[in-house]
């Protein structure tokens, strides 16, 4: 076990040099001078210049991406053209309320989700499994802007009970100032990872039921709910886990829209506000990072099934 | 003294769109104390809807007792709460499985799992719930409770699982015990350890057993009295000795008839060409670790044979014994360690894909679940004449030969436009068996090819592999774990065990001398040797 866990901490490294390696090419492949590109239509000739040889472009390709990966070793993610300050700084600042955002979401999604479609299942074909499905494929049909501003209509402008927009932190600011304006973007993320997580409870609980060992419990004379909870649901949860943590990694690298509906300070309005602004040091530090993320994650997701089921050992 | 169980013209019906109005109607029998009562029939007889409907585990969405009542000591079990019936499961009734492989929760250790029983029923506190479940675990006779009460479901042989859920089910001393084919599943040796488990239980505690069984030799060796079942109605009930000594209905008749007996007819030595050998023939599985760890499983080892056109040789062994993986590697469907495998006389064992696919023809397999053998989205035409066409032969005379074999294996040639779910488990086997002689192939291996079928169509369809073989002068491969089968059918017998032939020779030779110990015990196993056999023993 710690074996696999340390071979897999080690596998990250050429994943990661393979991404770097990707982005790093992103820039330079594209058709014309890559720092033109980076200055835009409106540059001088001096701007072009200073772009070119901050990011030193004018150097051997091979020598270039030598040296990026050795700072890249070292925690340097490049500097910020625009604001000149350093990458990984920008993106350290933005992380909290992202992390935050992607913590409030999933929990609340679970608590619902679950429960709903493990409902679902165990009620499979009556009226109760048919709402949930209607919510579920509702769900995901709304796009997130809309679903954020008629949320902000409705319980910010009409009923008054939430802020419309921003963010306060819980370490600074305080926990109820951090609720009363988390709640809204929470809400709207939420619902289409209820939908998702409902849908593969529901399915992967009404497979489970069909089991012998269901029969088995019901054969014991075990009351339904238990019958639910002790034999069902656990040996249902390696799908259900897998969405959820592809849930926590999507999150955390693709809020964008929400971001900028409520107007939250983080990663993803920093994706923004770099993809419109050329700041090609921020995008790659930003796609190196999400990748960071998204394979810690799945080393945590293959190392919960182990935890589910006996019968997996790594 | 009242039954413990009695079932009075208990009718369950069916939904609408079924091909019968009725699971089972109007069954009346009972189950005393101490006593086994043994429902026997054919797959669709009733018999495991009657067994499912007395626990209340039946399919309730599609199946409703409509007529008649269970009485469970006395008390009706269809008028009974939710609540009632299930303090009933588990206090007064408990049922046992057909596959141990899946009744037990996989994610749960064993002991808990027993343990369950006692948390949902009694007050015990954790440490006597504790003492409790060692104690079952004793009594079912399972090595080293202490160690084994934390193990999981699949790190334990089906034999155990199968103890394990006696144990749970037996736990709270319940006055009636449902078996549902509790040993189908289980290799005969371990399916003789149970049963005289389940009936050396019985026995000390008095209960009252509902077991429920295809099996003749199993009802022979374990039944008081017996319950027939036909398309969900009892044809005869009465006394173990009556019912299988003089079977008054002809379905019992037939089903008893058609009972293989061990006693292999005379046969004359086959002396056609070599169509098949193997020599010194190793498969394993697994690889050493780096540092000297990891399994090697020798599946086969040193396997050598020969089969000649038109004779039969079978395989027997249970599970592990290396029986399959022999026919796989003969197939080349997996690739044999080392040896040589000829087929006429060119060695296939090692030959590349490209080199080998000529010779694929040669050589076809039935295997054993028809259910899943064929592709459920093509019609059985088009799965017989794939292979021909692969071969060369026009679609035309693909056709053509298909309909000569679907008259040959006795279905209707115009069958050959349904669609597999469309045909019984036995017209399936043999549209299987149509498809491998559509290759006109000169070997043909028969893996398990008769084990999931029941009795009446299972010595039809050894009747149709003897006539192709004759008919075609196949060489063929008869893989089997039944005894009686293999008596029947085989003209020569090699006994495996965990890889290794222990035995080898004319059928009627191993079957009434055997040399090795363990093709002793197996034929010692067999169920009902007692009883279908005396005229031999």
């Amino acid at each position: 076990m710690l074996y696999y866990i340390f071979k897999r901490v080690l596998m990250t490294i050429p994943v990661m040099v393979i991404v770097a390696l990707f982005v790093f090419l992103m820039l330079r492949l594209s058709p014309g001078d890559p720092a033109a590109v980076i200055a835009g239509d409106y540059a001088t000739a001096e701007d072009v210049a200073r772009i070119r040889e901050q990011l030193g472009l004018s150097e051997p390709i091979v020598v270039q991406f030598t040296k990026w990966l050795g700072q890249l070793a070292q925690g340097d993610l490049g500097t910020s053209i625009f604001s000149n300050k350093p990458v990984a700084e920008l993106i350290a600042q933005r992380i909290e309320p992202t992390m935050l955002l992607a913590l409030t979401t999933i929990i609340f999604s679970v608590l619902v989700a679950v429960p709903l479609g493990t409902l679902a299942a165990y009620r499979a074909g009556s009226w109760i499994d048919r709402v949930v499905m209607l919510f579920s494929v509702g769900g995901f049909s709304v796009p997130v802007f809309v679903l954020g501003y008629v949320l902000i209509y409705i319980l910010s402008l009409n009923l008054k009970l939430l802020p419309v927009q921003g963010y306060r932190s819980p370490f600074t600011e305080g926990i109820g100032p951090f609720f009363a304006h988390i709640t809204l973007p929470t809400l709207t993320l939420s619902v289409i990872f209820i939908a998702l997580i409902a849908r593969m409870t529901r399915a992967s609980v009404i497979e489970v039921l069909e089991e012998d060992y269901v029969r088995t419990a019901r054969a014991k004379g075990q009351s339904e709910f238990k019958v639910l909870m002790r034999h069902a649901l656990r040996n249902a949860a390696v799908p259900i886990i897998t969405v959820i943590g592809i849930g926590i990694a999507l999150l955390i690298g693709g809020v964008v829209v929400t971001e900028s509906v409520f107007n939250i300070p983080g990663l993803g309005r920093l994706v923004l506000d770099a993809v419109l602004a050329r700041d090609y040091p921020i995008i790659q530090g930003l796609i190196l990072f999400f990748s960071f993320i998204y394979i810690v994650l799945n080393l945590l997701i293959d190392l919960s099934y182990s935890l589910l089921d006996p019968r997996i050992r790594y | 003294m009242s039954p413990i169980l009695d079932i009075r013209g208990l009718t369950v019906s069916l939904p609408k769109q079924a091909d019968r109005p009725y699971a089972i109607k109007d069954i009346t029998f009972s189950v005393n104390a101490g006593e086994i009562v043994c429902v026997v029939g054919e797959s669709g007889s009733g018999k495991s809807v009657t067994s499912f409907t007395v626990m209340g585990l039946h399919d309730k969405r599609a199946l409703t007792p409509v007529a008649g009542e269970i009485l469970l000591q006395g008390e009706n079990i269809l008028n009974a709460s939710d609540a009632k019936i299930r303090r009933m499961r588990g206090e007064k009734m408990a049922m046992i499985f057909q596959e141990p492989m899946t009744a037990l929760n996989p994610v749960a250790p064993v002991g808990d799992q027993i343990g369950e029983m006692l948390e949902i029923h009694t007050n015990l506190s954790a440490s006597k719930r504790k003492a409790k479940v060692l104690q079952a675990m004793r009594d079912v006779h399972l090595p080293d409770p202490e160690k084994m009460y934390h193990s999981y479901p699949h790190q334990l042989s089906g034999g155990q699982r199968q103890r394990i859920v006696i144990a749970m089910s037996l736990v709270l001393e319940p006055v009636l015990l449902i078996a549902d084919e509790p040993t189908t599943a289980l290799d005969v040796t371990t399916q003789a350890q149970i049963l005289s488990l389940i009936k050396e239980l019985q026995e000390r505690r008095g209960m009252g057993v509902l077991f429920i069984t295809h099996d003749f030799g199993v009802v022979a060796d374990i039944a008081d009295r017996v319950v027939v079942m036909q398309n969900g109605e009892i044809v005869e009930q009465g006394p173990v000795d009556q019912v299988l000594g003089a079977p008054e209905h002809p379905y019992t008749k037939m089903l008893i008839a058609a009972v293989p007996s061990m006693t292999p007819p005379e046969r004359e030595e086959v002396t056609g060409e070599t169509a098949l050998s193997a020599t010194r023939l190793n498969k394993q599985y697994g690889h050493k670790g780096l540092f000297g760890g990891g399994r090697v499983v020798d599946a086969a080892n040193d396997v050598n044979f020969i089969v000649r056109r038109g004779e039969t040789l079978g395989i027997v062994g249970e599970s592990g014994s290396g029986k399959s993986t022999v026919a796989r590697c003969v197939m080349r469907l997996i690739d044999p360690t080392s040896g040589e495998v000829l087929i006429g006389d060119t060695d296939i064992a090692t030959l590349r894909e490209d080199k080998l696919r000529p010779h694929r023809r040669d050589i076809q397999i039935v295997f054993q679940d028809p259910y899943r053998s064929l592709n459920p989205r093509r019609t059985v035409g088009q799965s017989i004449t794939e292979g021909p066409v692969n071969f060369g032969v026009s679609q035309a005379e693909a056709l053509d030969r298909a309909k000569r074999l679907m008259s040959i294996v006795g279905l209707a040639p115009e069958a050959l436009d349904r669609f597999p779910h469309q045909f019984s488990g036995g017209q399936r086997q043999r549209i299987c068996i149509a498809r491998a002689l559509a290759m006109e192939p000169m070997v043909l291996i028969a893996d398990e090819a008769v084990s999931a079928l029941d009795v009446s169509v299972q010595a039809q369809v050894l009747d149709l592999l003897e006539d192709v073989r004759d008919e075609f002068d196949l060489a063929m491969l008869f893989i089997t774990h039944d005894l009686r089968v293999a008596a029947q059918i085989c003209d020569r017998i090699m006994v495996m065990r965990k890889g290794v032939v222990v035995e080898n020779g004319p059928t009627a030779e191993v079957f009434s001398n055997p040399q090795h110990e363990y093709t002793k015990a197996l034929l010692a196993a067999a169920p009902g040797h007692g009883t279908f056999d005396k005229e031999s023993a």
